[in-house]
């Protein structure tokens, strides 16, 4: 039975789901009743001078039907007091002593710091997590990505942290800039024990196009919020592999942004992260999503015959490469199964007017013809395939031997000829 | 409008497909995969584009939906309700292949149309005047949705209908369960709001007016003048009482009152979708049995297997393989004697009976103009419903024998831009 617990930098919990620091990990019951639930850990909702709120505070994107695709949120940090945050923590970890508790904080000065950490280790916190990430109304008083997005402090704030706490430091990454590989090592600098990240967003998720305003409306007025959500997947993992991949950093990452279920999670997990944290599906479906995420993850540990967590974790870092590294030689070209086709012709569009104009329809049939001699294996047709399995992409031989872009500028090595580019 | 009374018995019956709301239609529209090349506008006679509506809908832009809708077929609100989608454009929706369930696009395209309608939106405006005349005979929906593509041209159009309402069939003999009378006046109304569409209710062509003086007065004639009366079996006893013709007991359903007192068992001769609908409709009056007598089996049914279900559903029993010889009774129908194919024999009671055997032809009416053929009692055109004698054009059942709304709707307005041509080229 493969094993699901984890450490990540330091901080252990019996499986690598935590809820990360937001409104579903903000109170005892709630973090109680993830636990109980099956969650491994919970990073607490920041700490800090509690806040005064505004309503509303959450938007969505829908796309086609879907509720939720993408999230934000202009929502700030605790707006409860430290008094009753720490003796919620207390008594939790008390019930709780195997799960981690993690307890993320935002404050100014370093006598503050010092201050709310120590509180913390007091309250029995498994580990520290520094929001450095949010991108809204706490970055205005100087605190948040404001943070984040300065190396220079981001090392100095963090070094602090790393001296007033006897349990390890996580600093929380914000994605709000354009290379995050500085950022994270600055973190490193500073002695952090790990990184957390995304945080979320900078953005405005739509516009009431009736009032004349962005969403999510406050009287007459927005602001900027967190995006965040399954939409913002794509964005995190980029920025999860490429700190995993330098060889500089080295640190355990604790992985972030748009994890819906088990599938994102192995995701997350294989570009190095050890523990994955998650709150927007668990705000929108509640916290016993965790029971097929821990279902997912066992299952498929056990079909790649992985013991343990470690043995997975970064496992496809290796093959985040650079573009100039990539076999140009390398061919595929899509294949339809006639058997599963329904004729929609959705592939026949998508390749007319968003591709290379291979894909035919036929006069005897509804299955569409692939001219195979100009299809450049792009993927666009099997993405709009509504039957699974339908379109396949399959390797050709065409005789050329590997070659990259860089091999090719550098040694001259042979490219196969190009294809689609009529 | 004069011919419909407020009283009526087709008023009893609900809708057996339900509205939509928004929420409903979003979600439903929002499962449409936006086929190109779309199997469903293939099998819609009218080609309307089904993706591009049902997309609309789901970006909330009924209007433009509705639009989409009504470019393709003006009667496209009706069609919603009275197509058999079934066998038509959700029959080929792509996701029956998947075995999925197909989209629902007629109750999408009530959603759309019944919106425009309520809000009384307007897409098409008559074209600058020709002063070029046709002349309509009959005011089912082939006419209709002929005269209102002509005065999108800019022709002048007067219908000329023998009845007192206008819409044919598709005021008259739709099952009230699909849609009832006023529907379908509401949206006659609607598209006479072009302007312009002189109607002349009550005049019959070949009676009221010769055809030579209407070949005289108009530039160009549609002959879209539907079927006629009901064909009877010729066996003893059809003139007792209470044996009707299926149509004509139809259109008294639809435009006053049957009466169904005494009525415990309904004997329904035929087996295409006429006779079908009345199965329904009997029971639907609170008939307690109501059986189908029909030649042959199943399989071989004119009428459409899912409306056959259907009436199966709602109690109706059938007798194959079985013709009714005679009807007897003192002076009101009481019985029905009945021969199966292998010869023996049975008696039904029955103090209703009604005969869904065919309507009449009525192509013979233009049988003596010379250059128009007719073929078993339809009139027989070309592609475009051109006759061969100049000026002649026809659609609808008339010429097609006897087929769906949306077919009329469909030959109506292709005869209309086949008008249009032989009118620009006879300048």
């Amino acid at each position: 039975m493969p094993d699901l617990s984890t450490n990540c930098g330091g901080i252990k919990s019996p499986n690598p789901f935590w809820l990360a620091s937001a409104p579903p990990a903000n109170s005892a019951g709630q973090v109680q009743r993830a636990f109980d639930a099956g969650w491994g850990g919970a990073v607490w909702k920041t700490l800090g001078v509690p806040i005064q709120n505004v309503s509303s505070r959450f938007g969505a994107t829908v796309i086609r039907g879907v509720q939720g695709a993408g999230f934000n949120n202009i929502e700030l940090i605790t707006d409860r007091s430290l008094e009753i945050n720490f003796k919620e923590i207390y008594d939790t970890k008390k019930k709780y002593p195997k799960h981690a508790i993690i307890v993320s904080l935002m404050v100014e000065t370093k006598d503050e710091w010092k201050d709310i950490i120590k509180r913390s280790v007091d309250a029995g916190g498994d580990g520290i997590e520094l929001n450095f990430g949010c991108p809204h109304g706490m970055c205005e008083r100087g605190m948040g990505s404001a943070v984040g997005q300065e190396p220079k402090v981001n090392q100095e704030i963090t070094s602090w942290a790393v001296d007033f706490s006897s349990v390890p430091v996580l600093v929380k990454l914000t994605p709000n800039v354009s290379d995050i590989l500085p950022h994270g090592l600055a973190a490193k600098r500073g002695g952090a024990a790990g990184v957390s990240l995304i945080n979320t967003i900078k953005s405005i998720i739509g516009v009431d196009i009736d009032r004349f305003v962005p969403e999510p409306r406050v009287a007459g007025l927005s602001t900027n919020g967190g995006y965040c959500g399954a939409a913002v997947k794509p964005i995190a993992l980029h920025m999860v592999a490429a700190l995993a991949r330098d060889e500089r950093f080295k640190l355990p990452i604790s992985g972030i942004g748009g994890v819906c279920n088990w599938r994102d999670a192995v995701e997350f997990i294989l570009l190095g992260s050890s523990s994955v944290q998650v709150c927007t599906e668990v705000m929108l479906r509640g916290y016993r999503i965790v029971e097929d995420m821990i279902e997912g993850l066992d299952d498929y540990m056990r079909s790649h015959h992985f013991e343990k967590l470690d043995d997975m974790i970064g496992k496809a870092v290796p093959a985040f490469s650079e573009w100039g590294d990539l076999d140009l030689n390398y061919e595929t070209i899509a294949k339809i199964d006639p058997q599963k086709c329904i004729g929609c012709h959705l592939c026949v569009t998508a390749c007319m007017d968003g591709a290379h104009q291979c894909i035919f329809p036929q006069e005897s049939t509804r299955v569409p013809r692939i001219d195979e001699s100009e299809c450049v294996g792009c993927n666009l047709c099997k993405i709009v395939c509504p039957v699974p399995e339908c379109i396949s992409m399959v390797d050709v031989d065409n005789g050329f031997k590997p070659s990259t872009w860089n091999e090719h500028v550098e040694a001259g090595k042979v490219l196969r000829p190009k294809k689609g580019a009529h | 409008m004069a011919g419909l009374s407020r009283d009526r018995s087709e008023s009893v019956f609900e809708d057996y497909k339900g509205e939509y709301s928004r929420d409903q239609a979003v979600a439903e529209a929002n499962r449409c995969l936006f086929c190109t090349d779309a199997p469903c506008v293939k099998a819609c006679p009218t080609h309307i584009d089904i993706p591009q509506f049902i997309r609309k809908i789901a970006t909330e832009n009924v209007k433009g939906s509705a639009r989409t809708i009504f470019e393709a077929n003006i009667l496209g609100m009706s069609c919603a309700r009275v197509c058999p989608v079934e066998v038509l454009c959700v029959g080929d929706c792509v996701y029956n292949a998947m075995h999925m369930p197909p989209i629902q696009i007629g109750k999408l395209q009530r959603y759309s149309t019944d919106k425009a309608f309520d809000q009384k939106w307007r897409f098409f405006e008559a074209g600058k005047d020709t002063n070029k005349s046709v002349g309509l005979i009959g005011g089912g929906p082939a006419s209709l949705a002929c005269a209102h593509e002509l005065r999108r041209f800019g022709h002048r159009v007067t219908l000329y209908e023998k009845r007192p309402t206008l819409g044919g069939l598709n005021t008259t003999g739709v099952a009230p369960y699909k849609m009832k009378a006023e529907r379908s006046i509401d949206e006659i109304e609607w598209i006479l709001g072009i302007g312009g569409i002189d109607v002349k209710c009550g005049v019959e062509i070949g009676e009221d007016v010769p055809l030579d003086a209407l070949e005289k007065k108009h530039d160009a004639i549609f002959f879209g003048a539907g079927l006629g009366a009901d064909t009877s079996l010729g066996i003893p006893g059809e003139d007792l009482a209470n044996v009707f013709g299926a149509v004509e007991w139809i259109e008294q359903l639809k435009t006053s009152r049957v009466t169904t007192e005494g009525v415990k068992h309904c004997v329904i001769v035929g087996g295409g979708n006429t006779a079908l609908d009345c199965l329904r409709e009997a029971r639907g009056l609170g008939i307690e049995r109501v059986t189908m007598l029909y030649r042959r089996i199943e399989t071989q049914m004119s009428g459409y297997i899912h409306e056959w279900k259907a009436a199966e559903m709602a109690g109706c029993r059938v007798e194959w393989q079985s013709l009714p010889t005679a009807f007897e009774g003192q002076g009101r129908v009481e019985r029905v004697q009945c021969q199966r194919v292998d010869k023996t024999s049975f008696t039904l009671d029955a103090e209703l009976v009604l005969v869904a055997i065919g309507q009449s032809k009525l192509g013979a009416l233009l049988g003596a103009l010379a250059g128009i053929r007719i073929d078993k009692g339809r009139v027989v055109t070309d592609d475009s419903g051109f006759t061969g004698r100049p000026k002649w054009f026809a659609g609808g059942d008339c010429a097609n024998g006897g087929k769906e709304v949306v077919n009329g709707a469909a030959e109506g307005k292709t005869a209309a831009r086949a008008i249009h041509e032989f009118l620009a080229r006879s300048r």
